[in-house]
């Protein structure tokens, strides 16, 4: 997997959701993506950066445009030193939520991404990568 | 700088004063759209007061020094009222960087065959009208960012509209991003609007939201919910194809809602749930013999 372009974004407030949802929109349009993976890519990310926002109040987001074979991508790194996640099987589970929230955020992001991979620490903090195929 | 430079600077204040206002009003980009030269001459006059007043031998070389504290509050206060008024970063900046100007020329006058000492004093106080600068900017930024704060109220505020679109039907399109002081807004002026008219039916309308994400999905619920606690029916319409993929991809159960995918086939639900319906006259052509 080749990277091509990357760009990185510091998410500091709740106002700062919509801007970088656009920011992703714009890297996914460049490539080519549909509508239906754009919005998945979308609210895949949305997801992410209100769960950083909730649990660590602040983080940072690496967007790159990545290539392999003949099909481009995006993928996100979400970056943040919050509390970390104890048990991630429990939090992948649907329905769990340690925030009276849905708990769709962590199982509903997987189902909406072609890869997802997760690395956590206790007291340490959080490292989500997701990628989105544009034809994935 | 020497005690006795200092002093004669003080005392020149008028000078200094009326040589600022003349820079200032010979500027071409002066606004005296935004600001009479009365008020300019009272702010200026206002800031050379309080900045000779505090100037010493020690502190001139320290920007930072607590000394300077007035100063700074009145250059703020400058800045933010500037800010409001409508005037470009680039107009205040002038406002203060012109000072260094007519400090300069005083200090040339005294200084007249010692070029060391002048360039030297002149470092000084040109770092010191800097930081005022840079003060100035950043007081400047910090009234921008009030302004922008309210006006992100104001929009929140106006884009909720209640629209009544028939006698017991409301619709409530919904743009942008819904987060929770967005849905405490949009819940209130629904209920509250549900009570006023009595209505049973309210259709929300989210074709202009971008993202269904699962805490946007999980407000909308909410306001269903407690629309359904009032005695009325919450219609969801505006769903695009590909939020409903979304949707159904990220797991959120909205199969105890009615959901539509138009405006138009909820506006037609609601008729059906009321009984009514809506029919085309047929035109009768008439004869004449």
């Amino acid at each position: 997997m080749v990277t091509l372009t990357k760009d990185r974004m510091m998410i500091l407030k709740d106002q700062d959701v919509v801007p970088f949802r656009n920011r992703v929109k714009e890297y996914a349009v460049r490539i080519g993506m549909g509508l239906v993976n754009q919005t998945k890519l979308i609210t895949a990310a949305s997801e992410l950066v209100r769960n950083m926002l909730r649990y660590a109040q602040q983080g940072e987001v690496f967007i790159e445009v990545v290539t392999q074979g003949r099909e481009n991508g995006v993928r996100l790194t979400f970056v943040d030193k919050g509390p970390g996640i104890p048990d991630i099987e429990l939090a992948m589970k649907d329905g769990y939520s340690t925030h009276r929230s849905m708990g769709l955020g962590l199982p509903g992001t997987k189902r909406l991404v072609n890869e997802f991979e997760i690395r956590s620490k206790v007291g340490e903090g959080t490292v989500i990568t997701i990628l989105k195929w544009k034809n994935g | 700088m020497k005690s006795n430079l200092l002093k004669s600077l003080q005392k020149k204040k008028k000078q200094i004063l009326e040589l600022w206002i003349q820079n200032q009003l010979t500027d071409p980009n002066l606004r005296e759209d935004l600001m009479s030269n009365t008020e300019l001459r009272v702010q200026s006059d206002e800031l050379v007061d309080v900045f000779l007043k505090n100037l010493n031998d020690t502190n001139l070389t320290e920007p930072d020094s607590p000394d300077f504290e007035p100063v700074f509050e009145i250059l703020a206060g400058i800045s933010i009222s500037r800010a409001r008024q409508g005037f470009s970063p680039r107009e205040t900046g002038i406002f203060v960087f012109s000072l260094k100007e007519a400090l300069l020329e005083i200090l040339r006058q005294e200084l007249p065959d010692d070029p060391l000492q002048l360039y030297n004093e002149s470092m000084k106080i040109s770092r010191l009208i800097d930081s005022f600068g840079i003060n100035t900017f950043e007081t400047f930024i910090k009234g921008r960012e009030e302004v922008i704060l309210r006006q992100t109220d104001e929009i929140a505020e106006i884009s909720t509209p209640v629209i009544r679109v028939w006698d017991g039907i409301l619709a409530l399109p919904i743009i942008g991003t819904l987060d929770s002081s967005r849905t405490q807004v949009v819940m209130e002026n629904l209920l509250q609007e549900i009570v006023e008219t009595a209505s049973g039916i309210a259709i929300l309308d989210i074709s202009g939201v971008p993202a269904v994400d699962s805490l946007v999905a999980q407000h909308l619920i909410k306001t269903v919910s407690a629309t359904r606690l009032m005695g009325a029916e919450c219609i969801i319409s505006g769903i695009r194809p590909e939020i409903a993929q979304t949707v159904v991809h990220l797991g959120i159960d909205l199969s105890g809602i009615v959901t539509k995918a138009t405006l138009a086939s909820a506006l037609k639900y609601a008729f059906s749930l009321q009984q009514m319906e809506v029919k085309r006259i047929r035109q009768e052509r008439k004869y004449i013999d």
